[in-house]
């Protein structure tokens, strides 16, 4: 954990209503090779997601990160999951997954063939004699100001999980307030879909 | 037609082919009360939400329908995980449903609500909180059709006393409208042709071949493709506790059962193998026993409904998803046409004549056995088993509890036909027996249906021989009284060096008979060898109310074999009078 992570979320567990998300207050050094995406396609049905989350904590799996929202058809919702568990129990978890009457498609993305994005708010102290210097940091790092106070700014960056490892890492040196990340989203990468004939691996 | 959501709910069990229904009113389900004085479906009152679910398991167990309970919110909802559980380790078809508090409630910790979708999510295959009385036909059909495809099990409909009280117009769904409505449940049941093709070749291959056969060929109704499979390869037969009777114990290539108290044959054969042929079961632990030990040199073939119990515990070398009668099926046709004589050939036909002389040769030497003291000597449980299996029609079903009595209704009963064995294998409920035998006796009226059950057990469920003889169904219970808990002594015994800690339970407290009788039915005691033939044949007599049998039996009786718990199956004890055994 970065020592500059505020008051975090809660590191796992189901969230409230669909479009919510969970994720540890910190990535620190991104994801480890015992990490895979999961970007399960389920019902848009009150109480799915309790369904899937407490189906991992069930059968002994930690979630990662986890973010939930209605797709473009808004009668099914889309999971994208990160789940910290070596390729055999993996296996095991997709397929107890498939068996939820409610998930209709798993794929597991491999990080190296997905496009990831993740989004992150974090307040960081900025009085009048450094503010500048945490303005010019952000906006060289491709971030936005979305909150000025007297002491503090709001910042804003979406990106690749790795960029918001960075930028949590660099913004940390002038004092983090609070700091709350999305977890992260996932599609296949789209360059790959062509060469590999299908968009991702159906993990079944 | 309009109808209130309540006369909806009945109006489709009955759409749906339900008979009976196990159940208690209370509060939430009181709309659907009223309609069920005008149903067809005959409702059986228990006297405790748990003996509901235990006798629609029962039911569902020999009838291979689905059992159904239905039961109030609150504490009626969570005494009915149990058998929700209970249903869900065993794969047991049972729709349970429950009343809710009106939906305006939910939420603010009304009289007697509870969670109970959020409660049951995990050991349900799915459940359903009905949010209209509209849905009701169609998540009844829903409910039924999750319940009784793919791997069965237990399904769970939470209504809200509104939606009970409130008017819908009625319809009933088509097949293809209730497929639509579960567009994330599509199970597999036609094996891959491939997969069954290698796995053909690999039997055909094998020197040391096994067929271990669990629950899943009794819930597939396979009990013929396997039988035609051993009769077109020879490969002897190892039936699991949740698969007594799938094949006949009779039959010369049956094995028995295998696992922690299975005999010795049988856990050996599954050791030596060179292949198993894994159908419908699911590698348990108390079959494997330490799983890295377990059948060393075995691939194995492995064939379930459930994809996610291919390679849970041990990796298949061929995996097949598909329902085991298919399976099977398909798997001796493909033997056939590698080898167009099997089929017609008598078992055992190929070159297996090396293994079943190694397989004769343990069945001589280890056969299950006990101390046989003489006559005035203390009655052995054993015994009782035997010569309740030797007075009763080759078809009784026996249902037992959870402990020694049921290990040894296992062993030394002779299972020659499905659906004759129902017990609680996965969860190990304690307290099954009584209600399991009631609705397994709802179920097959006509069949005799005893129940082995030890005291401890039966003090968990006891009560529900008055829901027995009030609605006249005249099970028979058969208790092995060893006044302890029986197989908790057999462990303190022998791995906590005899300290007996909270096992005792007393022979005479409570006192059985006259409990039996306080519950309408005739209740007999039996102390001594001589006297037991007699009181069965009395019992059997028998058949217009529940019939108890105090069977006084050794305390100090010990379930052999046994695979200590943890360790491989190569260090099964056998029967101390048999020495080490065969290493």
């Amino acid at each position: 954990m970065s020592p500059a992570s505020g008051p975090a979320g809660p590191a796992s567990g189901p969230a409230g209503p669909a479009g919510a998300a969970v994720s540890p207050g910190s990535a620190g050094a991104g994801v480890s090779p015992r990490h895979h995406i999961l970007s399960v396609l389920v019902e848009n049905k009150a109480g799915v997601l309790t369904r899937v989350a407490s189906l991992f904590s069930r059968r002994g799996y930690n979630i990662y990160s986890l973010a939930v929202a209605p797709t473009d058809d808004e009668r099914y919702s889309r999971i994208t999951v990160v789940v910290d568990v070596a390729s055999a129990p993996l296996e095991q978890v997709v397929k107890q997954l498939h068996k939820l009457i409610n998930v209709l498609k798993i794929s597991e993305l491999e990080p190296a063939l997905a496009t990831e994005r993740e989004l992150l708010l974090a307040t960081v102290r900025a009085d009048s004699s450094r503010r500048s210097q945490v303005i010019e940091l952000v906006d060289v790092l491709g971030g936005r100001i979305v909150d000025v106070g007297h002491d503090a700014l709001t910042v804003m960056l979406a990106g690749e999980p790795d960029a918001l490892d960075d930028f949590e890492a660099l913004v940390a040196a002038y004092g983090v307030l609070e700091m709350q990340r999305t977890g992260r989203v996932a599609l296949p990468r789209l360059e790959r879909q062509a060469q590999r004939g299908s968009p991702s691996r159906k993990a079944s | 037609m309009r109808l209130t959501g309540a006369q909806a709910l009945i109006r489709s069990l009955e759409a749906q082919g339900v008979d009976v229904m196990f159940g208690l009113p209370g509060g939430a389900i009181l709309p659907v009360y009223d309609p069920i004085i005008d149903s067809t479906i005959r409702h059986i009152l228990v006297r405790h939400e748990q003996g509901a679910g235990h006798m629609a398991e029962g039911y569902a167990q020999v009838t291979g329908r689905p059992g159904v309970a239905i039961v109030t919110s609150g504490p009626a909802a969570t005494n009915i995980v149990t058998p929700l559980c209970d249903a869900y380790m065993d794969s047991v078809p049972f729709v349970c449903i429950t009343g809710q508090v009106a939906t305006g409630s939910i939420g603010t910790d009304a009289f007697q609500e509870c969670d109970t979708t959020g409660i049951t999510m995990s050991v349900t295959k799915h459940n359903w909180l009905v949010p209209d009385a509209a849905d009701i036909p169609r998540i009844v059909a829903e409910a039924f059709h999750v319940a009784t495809t793919g791997r069965p099990g237990p399904v769970l409909i939470d209504l809200p006393k509104d939606v009970s009280n409130s008017m819908m117009e009625w319809y009933w769904p088509t097949p293809a409208e209730v497929e639509a409505g579960l567009p994330g449940y599509r199970p597999t049941t036609r094996g891959h042709p491939r997969q069954i093709a290698a796995a053909a070749r690999m039997i055909a291959e094998a020197e040391r071949p096994v067929i271990y056969a669990g629950g899943g060929i009794l819930r597939a109704e396979a009990w013929a493709e396997l039988a035609a499979l051993v009769e077109a390869t020879g490969i002897p037969v190892a039936t699991t506790l949740m698969a007594r009777g799938a094949f006949p114990d009779s039959h010369p290539a049956c094995l028995g059962m295998p696992g922690m108290h299975g005999n010795y044959t049988a856990v050996t054969a599954l050791q030596r193998a060179d292949l198993l042929i894994a159908l419908g079961t699911r590698f348990d632990d108390r079959v494997t026993g330490n799983v890295a030990g377990f059948a060393p040199n075995a691939r194995v073939i492995h064939a379930d409904i459930d994809p996610a119990e291919l390679g849970k515990v041990r990796r298949p070398d061929i995996p097949i998803v598909g329902d085991a009668r298919a399976v099977i099926s398909e798997l001796v046709k493909a033997l056939v046409e590698i080898e167009p004589g099997a089929g017609a050939a008598a078992a055992p036909s190929r070159d297996l004549r090396a293994w079943w002389g190694q397989i004769r040769d343990w069945q001589a030497r280890f056969p299950l056995t006990y101390d046989r003291p003489p006559s005035d000597g203390p009655l052995k449980p054993q015994y009782v088993i035997e010569t309740l299996r030797d007075n009763t029609p080759d078809d009784t079903i026996v249902v037992s509890g959870v402990g020694q009595h049921q290990m040894w209704a296992s062993q030394y009963w002779r299972f020659d036909y499905p659906r004759t064995w129902v017990n609680s294998g996965g969860l190990g409920t304690m307290g099954f027996a009584v209600p399991a035998a009631i609705g397994a006796k709802v179920g097959q009226p006509g069949r005799m249906v005893w129940a082995i059950d030890g005291d401890g057990c039966f003090q968990m469920t006891a009560q529900e021989l008055v829901t027995a003889s009030s609605e006249r169904i005249p099970v028979k219970v058969a208790i092995l009284n060893n006044a302890y808990l029986g197989m908790v002594r057999q462990w303190q015994e022998m791995f906590y060096d005899e300290r007996y800690s909270e096992v005792y339970l007393s022979p005479d407290l409570p006192d059985y008979v006259r409990w039996a009788e306080a519950m309408g039915c005739i209740g007999l005691r039996v102390e001594h060898a001589d006297e037991v033939g007699p009181a069965i044949d009395k019992a059997n007599e028998i058949d217009d109310r529940p019939v108890v049998i105090d069977f006084r039996t050794d305390s100090s009786e010990k379930v052999y074999p046994m695979v200590p718990a943890g360790r491989s199956n190569d260090e099964i004890v056998v029967d101390p009078s048999q020495g080490e055994g065969g290493r």
